[in-house]
């Protein structure tokens, strides 16, 4: 049998990935969004291996609202996203400077 | 092979082929290659949440995730002209710094997880569940029993992510030709229609003026 351990270091491995696809893609909004996508995987696996191991389904059904969630921000991030392009004809995180933040 | 050989076999397999597809994610020269890898690591996710038992979140990984968000997301890049050149400028120079941190929250992780408290005699590995046990069953008794009111509320989720995107993205563009439904129903003969009186052509030279043109003028008001 495979071990608990396992799947968290596999978890843990994903979500150190989508960390440093932020930090080598941090200007293509496309991308920070995939890396996103990645990192609340990386939580779902952590979710499910531990719901397995403990005999809970608690575990699976905050997946479930993960996904929900997960769904609805993809959906409006990628609206924003287009409609971002529409105005300025770029994606560019760097030029995203008008609020001198 | 025991079954458990087999499923120890598996795991390996798809975690590898999960790490590499990752990593391909943020890789990708072209960003239509990395949605593509983006969606093989959410089937090889999908098959590993098989081997944990969890059945019904692995094809509601695939049927929503690569069926909708995935093809969603490749829409959306395939449908932006995006000059990716200037957006990989910096690729080089933030590399070492993305390898370092990786390789820190990998190895922090890892001393965290490999410790007594993870290891598998706090938590021994569970026998497979009779071949009758229905994971949706249970998960839709869990649903609509203790998780009601959460559930109504993810669903409100949904529903204010289709409006905040309909309302983002819909835009009304000037001389566009469409119908206006409300606007015909709403008009009168009297904004449409008007009756003009004139003289009759031709032999009305030496009449009265009581002649009446016999069908109107039928003029299209905008």
């Amino acid at each position: 049998m495979v071990p608990l351990s396992h799947y968290l270091i596999l978890a843990a491995v994903l979500f150190a990935i989508a960390v440093a696809g932020i930090f080598i893609n941090r200007r293509n909004m496309i991308l920070l969004l995939m890396c996103i996508e990645l990192m609340l995987l990386a939580v779902n696996l952590n979710f499910i291996a531990f719901a397995h191991f403990l005999g809970d389904l608690g575990g699976q059904v905050f997946v479930f609202f993960i996904l929900t969630v997960a769904a609805a921000e993809s959906a409006i991030g990628l609206a924003i996203l287009v409609v971002l392009f529409r105005n300025r004809a770029s994606i560019n995180v760097d030029e995203m400077d008008d609020l001198k933040g | 092979m025991t079954a458990a050989s087999v499923q120890q076999m598996l795991f390996w397999l798809f975690a590898a082929v999960l790490v590499v597809a990752a990593l391909r994610v943020i890789t990708a020269r072209n960003p239509v290659h990395a949605v593509l890898f983006l969606v093989l690591a959410f089937a090889t996710s999908a098959a590993i949440w098989m081997l944990l038992e969890a059945e019904f979140l692995a094809i509601v990984l695939v049927l929503v995730y690569v069926g909708a968000v995935m093809v969603l997301l490749l829409f959306v890049v395939m449908m932006l002209d995006i000059d990716i050149e200037p957006l990989r400028a910096g690729f080089a120079a933030h590399l070492p710094l993305g390898i370092v941190v990786g390789a820190l929250m990998v190895l922090e992780m890892a001393l965290v997880l490999s410790r007594d408290f993870f290891s598998a005699g706090q938590f021994p590995a569970q026998p497979p569940l009779p071949a009758d046990h229905g994971n949706t069953e249970q998960l839709g008794l869990a649903l609509y029993g203790d998780y009601l009111f959460q559930f109504e509320i993810a669903a409100l989720i949904l529903l204010v992510a289709i409006v905040a995107a309909i309302a983002l993205t819909l835009r009304h563009r000037p001389g566009v030709r469409r119908q206006r439904v409300a606007t015909q129903q709403a008009a009168s003969k009297a904004s449409r229609l008007r009756v003009v009186k004139m003289r009759a052509e031709g032999a009305a030279a030496g009449a009265d003026d009581g002649g009446q043109s016999a069908g109107g003028d039928a003029d299209r008001g905008g």
